[in-house]
């Protein structure tokens, strides 16, 4: 499988990471041979097994229904980019 | 879920049908949220219901909510649904500054419950029933505020990690009114169950509307999604706007595109939602930080165990063996609330009695007043004692009429208000024949004709002496009293 320019462009900007345009080349070489390494996995037959969502055998452990955290607005917004008050404040996202 | 004839579209060129489904986000009814220990409670200062595990600091890890899951499951039990034994969180990636984590925790491939369905009634008496494709939890989002400051949005991350239902309808509904019905009956199911509030204006349930359209009979057509919406009347208002909107645009020759709508409420419109929705890849996948989620077998029994009766039950119970009508059965279901009070008013007393004054004198209050049944100043355990006085003759039905008006301002009991003004009917017969007496002296006239052979003018004189008695004296008494005196002989 190979991944083409335009699909490093596509991916790049939808983890929102910046990549110039003569970096393209080399990333496309470089996600298509891991993809191609990882593709080696097809050759095992798994005809008649469950996909696997964790490797951990453990169950979910539920906690219990009851509010023992929060209230504490300042360690909230402690790294906040810009604090109004008690709300974060950011770059205006318009609808 | 035929097209009912009255249910089309008509357009320049023919008929169209419209064809709906609904996604429902019910936000849980629980004390903390899905993967943290923070408050879910509606209302607090911004930010102060916020756990680092929400704010999605680096290192911190959800650890899930037990009874957010039990809530999943009595609702799927509820809804007659398919309960999976083994559900998978998923992460859906998207960048939006109320989503600190830069994904949803929520269940894509696998949900917790599977097909499902609700019963609808509509106006004119048809039953129909509308397809449950499924049910998954999610983390709702933050909050944004973009009209606080010039040219900054404000985050309030309260809701941020808050437990949601997400419940998805198959495209099973035909017209608005059938979308508001199924909205409807969804809401009172979740009640019910006690497992969302479903208070639609603090945005415990917000629905997203799939509207397409076709040629009756004729394959899918591409849909729009308007989002958002949190009203019954709103979801009515984007369906009729989006249906007519399509097909004016087909029949113009243009194309419908795939894409999500916003409401104008003021305007009763749908416009295209920019920016957010731009590039829909979610990139969906199992998240690591959370195993599979497995449930018992004893654990879904002993919630099936538990359920309430639920409003087709209660209604179908009223009308069998409280011989209620079904419609009135059905009014007094439709709202928990009012099925609680009604039954806690007519336990031991006689029912079409009870439902006569809760649907009539209660609701005309309430509705006067603007009030729910939640805040009716009057207690079941009043409207029943008022009930009592008129059952025991001790007040007669219009005194019972006119104390109960007191009561609903002042909120004292009946008794108290009889008694302080002295309403006791009076039964006693010197007291009622003094009292005809003086009619009968004063207007000789229609004696006469009475005598003379107009028997109806006995109605006359039972009005004047009720008057006379200002509403205490016993009707039945005076009725029969006046028959005595002005025909026998």
């Amino acid at each position: 499988m190979s991944v083409d320019k335009a699909t490093v462009r596509r991916i790049a900007h939808l983890a929102r990471i910046g990549v110039e345009e003569e970096e393209l080349e080399g990333l496309s070489g470089e996600l298509s041979s891991i993809l191609n390494w990882i593709e080696q996995l097809h050759e095992v037959d798994t005809e008649n097994v469950p996909p696997l969502a964790s490797v951990n055998h453990a169950t979910l452990l539920p906690r219990e229904d009851v509010v023992n955290d929060g209230g504490d607005p300042d360690a909230v917004l402690a790294n906040a980019p810009e604090r109004h008050d008690d709300f974060f404040a950011v770059p205006k996202v318009v609808e | 879920m035929s097209a009912n004839g009255q249910d089309l579209i008509q357009g320049a060129s023919g008929e169209w049908e419209v064809v709906i489904g609904l996604e429902v986000h019910a936000q849980v009814a629980s004390a903390s949220k899905l993967f943290s220990g923070a408050d879910t409670s509606f209302g607090a200062p911004p930010n102060s219901q916020v756990s680092l595990v929400d704010a999605a600091m680096p290192g911190m890890l959800p650890v899930i909510n037990r009874i957010c899951v039990e809530q999943a499951v009595r609702t799927g039990l509820g809804l007659g649904a398919a309960i999976n034994r083994v559900s998978i969180f998923d992460r859906k990636n998207y960048f939006y500054p109320d989503l600190p984590a830069g994904y949803q925790i929520s269940q894509f491939k696998n949900p917790i419950v599977g097909e499902g369905e609700v019963e609808i009634e509509l106006a004119d008496g048809r039953t129909q029933t509308v397809g449950i494709e499924r049910l998954h939890l999610e983390q709702d989002a933050g909050k944004s505020l973009h009209d606080q400051h010039p040219n900054l949005t404000y985050v309030d991350l309260n809701r941020a990690g808050v437990a949601l239902m997400e419940i998805v309808s198959k495209p099973d509904m035909r017209s608005a009114e059938e979308a508001g019905a199924y909205l409807r009956k969804l809401r009172a199911i979740l009640r019910y169950l006690g497992t969302c509030d479903g208070n639609m204006q603090e945005g415990s349930m917000r629905a997203d509307v799939n509207v397409s359209v076709r040629r009756p009979g004729a394959e899918l057509g591409t849909r729009t999604e308007t989002k958002n919406l949190n009203s019954v009347r709103f979801v009515e208002q984007a369906i009729h706007y989006e249906a007519r909107r399509q097909v004016d645009l087909i029949e113009g020759g243009g194309q419908v595109v795939q894409q999500t709508r916003l409401l104008d409420t003021e305007r009763g419109i749908t416009r295209e939602m920019r920016s957010k929705e731009e590039a829909h890849d979610y990139r969906y996948f199992p998240d690591p930080d959370l195993l599979p989620l497995e449930l018992e077998e004893e654990m879904i029994a002993r919630i099936r165990s538990e359920l309430p009766e639920l409003p087709d039950a209660k209604r179908a119970r009223y009308v069998a063996e409280l011989g209620l009508s079904d419609y009135d059965a059905g009014v007094l279901v439709a709202e928990k609330e009012t099925a609680d009070f009604f039954e806690t008013v007519a336990a031991g007393r006689e029912a079409k009695t009870v439902a006569n004054w809760v649907m009539g004198d209660f609701f005309g209050q309430l509705n006067r007043s603007g009030l729910d049944v939640a805040d009716s100043p009057v207690s079941a355990a009043q409207l029943g004692g008022l009930l009592d006085l008129l059952d025991d003759g001790t007040i007669s039905q219009r005194i019972a009429k006119q104390v109960f008006e007191t009561m609903f301002q002042s909120g004292e009991d009946a008794r108290t208000i009889v008694e302080r003004e002295g309403l006791t009917q009076v039964s006693d017969s010197s007291e009622i024949e003094a009292l005809i007496d003086t009619v009968i002296a004063e207007n000789p006239d229609r004696v006469a004709e009475i005598r003379g052979g107009k028997d109806k003018l006995v109605g006359w004189f039972v009005g004047q002496v009720m008057k006379a008695s200002q509403g205490k004296a016993n009707p039945q008494l005076v009725n029969q009293l006046l028959r005595d005196k002005l025909l026998a002989g």
